[in-house]
């Protein structure tokens, strides 16, 4: 049972009502390891960026409560993992690859190759110029073509 | 009404650079020895701040007349063709479209396109996965918001507390996405107040805000950089450095030339030595004793030739190449130190250094052995031939047969060669990376006791250099030997085909000796040829790391024309400053004056971007949007030197150089004299204790100097800035890193520093503010509060809160260790992350 109660405002903001009946609006729902465990450890925290609330897992939370902070994260997160390189522009940076990703195709220009970073054993961080991140969780379940292309960066 | 511009409401625990430092270690890259030599790999980033592409530069002004056509688009704008069509089918009459924003992610943040039109009368948007445009027709009461987090935007229309609609977009339209939003306020409060739709009364750069000039489509400062990469043919730029030491590369080629000529005639000489001489003989005819002589004479001044004219080659060429070296050197750190702090930011110093040390020493080696060994080959390979097709052209075209296979043979694998080579070397860096982290580390990795780890985490870097290596040296073990069997079998045709014309008398057998004399160097240089291949790969590697350095253009740029400033009085105005670190927005719409000879203290928690506002004053980073005027003049049309020179910076922790006291404290004034430096120690109140030290003012201080105490740095740093008599003082946690009592000793300094001087000081500790003037309170990027400690008290707000949560230390017990604990991480100067 959680203490507190989570609910959606007129203006689509996330609403968090405390057990003692304290109401804060415009809640954001932060993973705290949104890479490494992004299922475990999430957090409830106020426009003001005080913390109110950590879940250890999202499952633990109620139904009602839990689509509602799915829904949250779902236009809050943004980290397009890539699933394929179709193709890059050059392999002198800066260049521009075209990938798919798991919210569809997209381009992105990637500065320098130190903009790619390892993370852990098989997962890569690669930050665009535009500073938006972009995850391959694991380097080896990528098909051949992409693990060539990507090679000549790493 | 007023805009709501809302940014990134909660600071969030994106992934930075800092907090990834032991995996970025895996994939930074640095120096890598192969066979003994020092190189590096490590690119060059253009900009470590992204800067958002166009449209966002383009300016609000070039919008037709409204009485046009209804073709609202704007020429000159970037209204993408695709969307032109289904923008005309909205436009009614004469409404004209003001602004607009692509949108490129769609509600769930999948990538998806749409658009968001703002006309003169109505905000249109066609929402990703939608059909059709929805309206809503400006009126009193909308309002667009707009924030972002970890890269993607959203634009949110509201009414009241109703929510009417949510777009979200990537970054990179940010630019847009604001423009948008402030001419949908001025629009609307045209609409409502009844009057005409105007036109902003002289164009502004969209991002910072600054008026723009006439004609000028975009704003100097926010001009895009380009995004090509760098060209392939990189060792050609070297010329750029070689180009002064043509005259002595001249003759450098001529005594080639010569050498390999003179090496060139002795198997000319054994065709006589066969045929006139030796198969006579064996048919009875003897020696003739005089032509021999003379052969054997010819034979020995020929190697004598080709020795001296080797030995001035070699030397004429090394002493140019090793010249073009130190030049490539030189520049290199010259234009170093002319980028900014975000640059330094964003690399590693050893890999730096080792481009600067090691690359350029590998370029030089290049330029001075191996291109000069393949100038040579060539070379001699051409005379060769035409030595070879003079005698006899048939067996000179079956002798050069094989030439076309090895080229090549050459060709395939140069390119398998290169990247292995490339990837050796960043794989390298790992390795030192590894040195590079753990060394300065140390107290923290014993502390731990976490040696184990990283010898560990080294032995794992370098089992992967070992791999890297190992797929490399494949390739190439393959090479040389293939290279061989091919010259054999190239022997092979010779002997078989010069057998054969021997037995039909077509040739001598001196001609076939000649033959396969030659044939053999011929062979044996292009042997060595081959081997050029890996020398250049490495060389353009190491050419394209320098020339990364060189060509990275400050993202504090000098100004093509200067202002000139005589004298700087010290007035600070800062204007709407929004500074964006990658995806973190860490100072948004900050405004402020400052008078001169005013004290401002800034506080406010760490991370607070206390210090992001100080770094952007002194103009070690460019504002993202707004712009920072001193005495009237926006800093980026000040030459970059000039307008620090009137900047004094105190550090929390102070650097000092290696050299003597007095060297440090004359850093900014090198000419100053014995009596200037020692007035600017008295003031600091360091006076006393450098005459206690055993030389004095002449006393070795920093790397491996004589120790000194964080109080005694800090007056020796405060010293420094007095000594340069600044306009501007800039104290960062000057005394925070210090006990109270050593505070109270700098205080005095100080104060003897700020007298008569604009002067922003940083601090945690409320106490060390009291003789501001006015305190400017931040919170999470925004002014939250400024005025007196007295108003500030008064008024309960946020810099109250501040006050009580010390005072409440301070009245426990004044030397509490928990008051001196109160955080002071700040963010230093030189450190990676300005917030």
């Amino acid at each position: 049972m959680t203490p507190f109660r989570l609910s959606r405002s007129a203006s689509g903001r996330l609403v968090l009502t405390t057990a003692e009946g304290q109401v804060h609006e415009g809640v954001a729902v932060v993973r705290a390891f949104p890479i490494g465990a992004p299922d475990e450890g999430v957090a409830l925290v106020s426009a003001e960026g005080r913390e109110l609330a950590w879940l250890d897992r999202i499952a633990d939370l109620e139904p009602g409560s839990r689509e509602l902070v799915e829904e949250a994260l779902a236009s809050r997160e943004f980290m397009p993992e890539i699933r394929r390189l179709v193709r890059v522009s050059s392999f002198a940076t800066p260049s521009t690859w075209d990938v798919e990703t798991d919210r569809g195709d997209t381009s992105l220009v990637l500065g320098g190759e130190e903009d790619i970073r390892r993370f852990g054993r098989d997962a890569l961080l690669i930050e665009d110029i535009h500073g938006i991140h972009y995850l391959i969780r694991d380097l080896g379940k990528l098909d051949r073509t992409s693990r060539k292309l990507l090679d000549r960066f790493l | 009404m007023y805009l709501r511009v809302i940014m990134g409401r909660v600071s969030l625990p994106v992934v930075r650079r800092s907090s990834l430092a032991d995996n970025v270690a895996a994939t930074k890259r640095f120096t890598r020895s192969r066979k003994k030599s020092m190189r590096t790999a490590h690119r060059v980033r253009i900009s470590n701040i992204p800067q958002p592409p166009s449209p966002g530069c383009v300016t609000l002004h070039t919008f037709p007349m409204k009485n046009a056509t209804p073709v609202p688009i704007p020429a000159s704008g970037t209204l993408p063709d695709r969307w032109r069509m289904d923008a005309d089918a909205q436009i009614q009459g004469s409404e004209e479209v003001l602004a607009w924003l692509e949108l490129d992610l769609d509600p769930a943040l999948r990538f998806a396109s749409g658009i968001v039109l703002l006309t003169d009368r109505r905000l249109l948007a066609k929402a990703p996965h939608e059909a059709e445009f929805s309206e809503w027709p400006l009126r009193a009461g909308l309002e667009l918001q707009l924030h972002d987090h970890a890269g993607a935007g959203a634009l949110e229309l509201f009414d009241g507390p109703t929510r009417l609609g949510v777009w979200r977009f990537t970054l990179g339209r940010n630019p847009a996405a604001q423009r948008l939003a402030l001419r949908f306020e001025e629009v609307r409060d045209d609409i409502v107040s009844g009057g005409e739709v105007r036109r902003p009364p002289s164009p502004l750069c969209p991002r910072c805000q600054a008026p723009l000039t006439a004609g000028q489509d975009e704003c100097p400062h926010c001009a895009e950089e380009a995004n090509a990469p760098p060209s392939t043919w990189t060792l050609f730029r070297i010329w750029r450095f070689a180009r002064p030491y043509r005259r002595q590369l001249l003759l450098g080629f001529v005594l080639t030339l010569a050498g390999t000529a003179a090496t060139l005639v002795p198997p000319y000489l054994t065709m006589p030595l066969m045929d006139k001489v030796l198969i006579p003989y064996q048919n009875g005819v003897p020696i003739d004793v005089d032509l021999v002589l003379a052969l054997l004479v010819g034979l020995f001044a020929a190697a004598v030739l080709a020795w001296v004219l080797g030995c001035a080659r070699t030397h004429v060429l090394a002493l140019v190449s090793e010249r073009i070296g130190a030049d490539l050197r030189s520049s290199t750190y010259e234009h170093l130190l002319k980028l900014s702090l975000e640059y330094f930011g964003g690399k590693r110093t050893g890999d730096l250094m080792a481009r600067i040390g090691s690359e350029t020493d590998r370029i030089c080696l290049f330029l001075s052995l191996h291109l000069l060994d393949f100038a040579t080959d060539v070379l001699m390979i051409v005379m060769t031939a035409a030595i070879l097709i003079s005698i006899n052209p048939w067996l000179a075209l079956v002798t050069l047969l094989s030439l076309p296979f090895i080229v090549w043979l050459i060709h395939l694998v140069r390119d398998r060669l290169r990247h292995g080579f490339e990837k050796v070397d960043r794989v390298w860096g790992e390795v030192t990376n590894v040195l590079a982290d753990t060394i300065p580390g140390i107290r923290v990795v014993k502390a731990f006791a976490q040696e184990r780890r990283e010898a560990a985490r080294f032995r794992q870097a370098n089992d992967h250099n070992l791999a890297v290596n190992d797929k490399v040296n494949r390739v190439w073990s393959l090479f040389s030997p293939t290279v061989t069997l091919l010259t054999e079998i190239g022997l092979l045709v010779v002997w078989a085909f010069g057998i054969w014309q021997v037995s039909r008398d077509e040739i001598t057998v001196g001609v076939l000796t000649a033959f396969l004399a030659y044939i053999s160097r011929f062979y044996i240089r292009l042997d060595s040829m081959s081997r050029i291949v890996s020398h250049t790969q490495k060389a353009a590697a190491g050419a394209k790391r320098i020339f990364e350095i060189l060509d990275h253009v400050s993202s504090v740029p000098d100004p093509a024309q200067p202002v000139r400033m005589e004298s700087v009085r010290g007035r600070i105005e800062l204007r709407r400053v929004g500074f964006r670190y990658g995806n973190r927005k860490i100072l948004r719409g900050v405004d402020l004056d400052i008078a001169p000879g005013e004290m401002v203290g800034l506080v406010g928690h760490s991370g607070s971007g206390k210090s992001t506002l100080v770094n952007l004053i002194c103009r070690f980073y460019d504002v993202s949007e707004g712009a920072i005027l001193v005495d009237g003049v926006d800093i980026r049309d000040l030459s970059v030197s000039d307008y620090r020179s009137n900047i004094g910076l105190v550090l929390q922790e102070p650097f000092l150089f290696y050299g003597t006291i007095a060297e440090n404290i004359a850093y900014g004034k090198p000419e100053a004299t014995r009596a200037e430096i020692v007035a600017a120690a008295r003031a600091a109140h360091a006076h006393e204790f450098i005459l206690r030290l055993a030389h004095g003012y002449d006393s070795l201080v920093g790397e491996r100097g004589q120790a000194l105490s964080g109080g005694e740095r800090q007056r020796i740093s405060i010293a420094r800035a007095l000594l340069i008599d600044p306009r501007v003082l800039i104290l960062d946690e000057a005394t925070s890193s210090v006990d109270t009592q050593t505070e109270k000793e700098i205080q005095k300094a100080l104060d003897n520093l700020v007298r008569g001087r604009t002067t922003i000081a940083i601090a945690h500790r409320l106490s060390t503010l009291r003789q501001a003037d006015r305190l400017v309170v931040l919170e999470r990027g925004e002014v939250v509060e400024v005025g007196k400690h007295e108003e500030l008290i008064s008024r309960e707000g946020a810099y109250f809160q501040l006050y009580q949560a010390q005072a409440r230390n301070v009245d426990i017990e004044p030397d509490d260790p928990a008051w001196q604990a109160i955080p002071a991480p700040g963010g230093r100067i030189a450190s990676a992350d300005p917030a």
